[in-house]
């Protein structure tokens, strides 16, 4: 039989997820990323529900570890990580805090639109120009700032 | 169960070998940011790719992985458009293979996001995303090249001869194709040709390049029968789960 444990459980476990980092942004928790769909328990068995970022991303098998683990240590038996691709994950889905983050730690954060030219993570000027839509990883984007001449990644918007 | 299938594996075969194309040039592209933006299509293809693996393991069942698909299936076994597997040539040719695979798999992954397969669907919304970039990036090559210098048109010219006649066949449904098709899990290629046509017309018109006409087409990588560049592209892929079965790193 399935029962649902009450909700203290869960935030239990979104706190844990809260410190699970993703291993290329460590600024950038598993919840900024907006990449954790759902959590389940299921008497003593835990789902987390998570989805891909882009298709080839291999930081999600890490990421999969990585969850699994701090749960296992946190004295979670049974950890089942799920992936699931519908909806199609989003950078709408990443929150005001890790985007505040990404602009401390020197990545831009994703714009609205994917035309919107992000402001320079080093002098803030608007002044920026694209040098390639490809970046150091499948979810930035390489740019040069046109004042202080920093080139600098953005996190695209996706 | 047969027909999906094996449009599955023609679908995860298709990005898989234009990947292993793709991905001789890590570490060779012309200057970094390009190298770079090569292997990111690349790794985002490959993603797909396994998507579509993993899907049709799970279909088959039994001993049936992402990898025994990939690694240990022969030449025949392959469902790849013929497109995919031509060899790199120079830079014009991996531009131009790339734009004319990426408009195609727009245009088809568009449609596929309302097949009744939900998985497909699934795989088709996600990759989206990823494709739009694909075409844009591949589009503005194209035309830099063909409106560029005097050699890299001709490079462009070349590499149309060379690439043009196995275009046809991504419009040609296999018979599996045609049964998922009335099915209502696979688009139909047919409708989706005068869409790409119209596209690849608009970006050549700006590369001050012509679409050919009247040119034989080639046929039969979706049903096993490929060119030769194949098995080379299969020798090195799967050498070593052949050589050294089950092994892992």
């Amino acid at each position: 039989m399935v029962t649902i444990l009450p909700n203290i459980s869960d935030q239990k476990i979104w706190k844990l997820l809260a410190e699970v980092s993703d291993p290329e942004i460590p600024v950038l928790s598993v919840i900024d990323l907006g990449i954790i769909r759902d959590v389940k328990i299921y008497g003593d068995e835990t789902e987390i529900i998570i989805t891909p970022t882009y298709s080839g991303c291999p930081a999600m098998d890490a990421i999969s570890m990585d969850i699994k683990f701090k749960l296992i240590e946190n004295g979670y038996k049974n950890v089942k990580i799920t992936s699931v691709l519908s909806p199609a994950w989003t950078t709408a889905w990443m929150t005001e805090e890790g985007k505040r983050k990404l602009n401390e730690y020197g990545i831009a954060p994703p714009g609205k639109t994917p035309e919107l030219l992000p402001a320079c993570p080093q002098c803030g000027s608007a002044d920026t120009k694209l040098l390639s839509q490809f970046g150091s990883t499948s979810c930035k984007a390489l740019f040069q700032c046109n004042d202080c001449k920093e080139p600098f990644d953005q996190f695209k918007c996706h | 169960m047969d027909n999906l299938i094996n449009y599955v594996l023609h679908l995860a075969d298709n990005n898989l070998i234009i990947t292993q194309r793709n991905a001789e040039w890590c570490g060779h592209g012309p200057i970094l940011e390009q190298d770079i933006a090569i292997t990111n299509i690349t790794l985002d293809l490959i993603g797909q790719s396994r998507n579509f693996y993993q899907y049709a393991a799970k279909l088959i069942g039994r001993e049936a992985t992402e990898d025994s698909l990939a690694y240990l299936r022969n030449e025949r076994a392959f469902k790849n458009c013929l497109l995919a597997e031509q060899k790199n040539g120079d830079w014009a040719q991996t531009v131009l293979k790339q734009f004319f695979y990426s408009v195609y798999q727009y245009l088809l992954y568009e449609k596929m996001q309302g097949s009744k397969d939900e998985q497909l669907a699934a795989i088709a919304a996600k990759s989206l995303k990823e494709v739009t970039y694909h075409v844009t990036w591949s589009s503005e090559w194209v035309i830099r090249l063909g409106d560029g210098t005097e050699e890299s048109h001709a490079r462009m010219l070349y590499a149309i001869s060379e690439l043009w006649p196995y275009t046809g066949e991504l419009f040609e449904p296999a018979p599996y194709e045609v049964e998922m098709i009335s099915a209502g899990i696979a688009p139909d290629p047919t409708p989706i040709k005068a869409v790409w046509l119209q596209k690849v017309r608009e970006v050549f018109a700006e590369a001050t390049l012509a679409v050919p006409e009247n040119i034989f087409m080639h046929n039969g990588g979706k049903t096993g029968t490929h060119t030769e560049q194949l098995g080379y592209i299969l020798t090195e892929l799967q050498y070593l789960q052949k050589t050294y079965p089950g092994s892992e790193w």
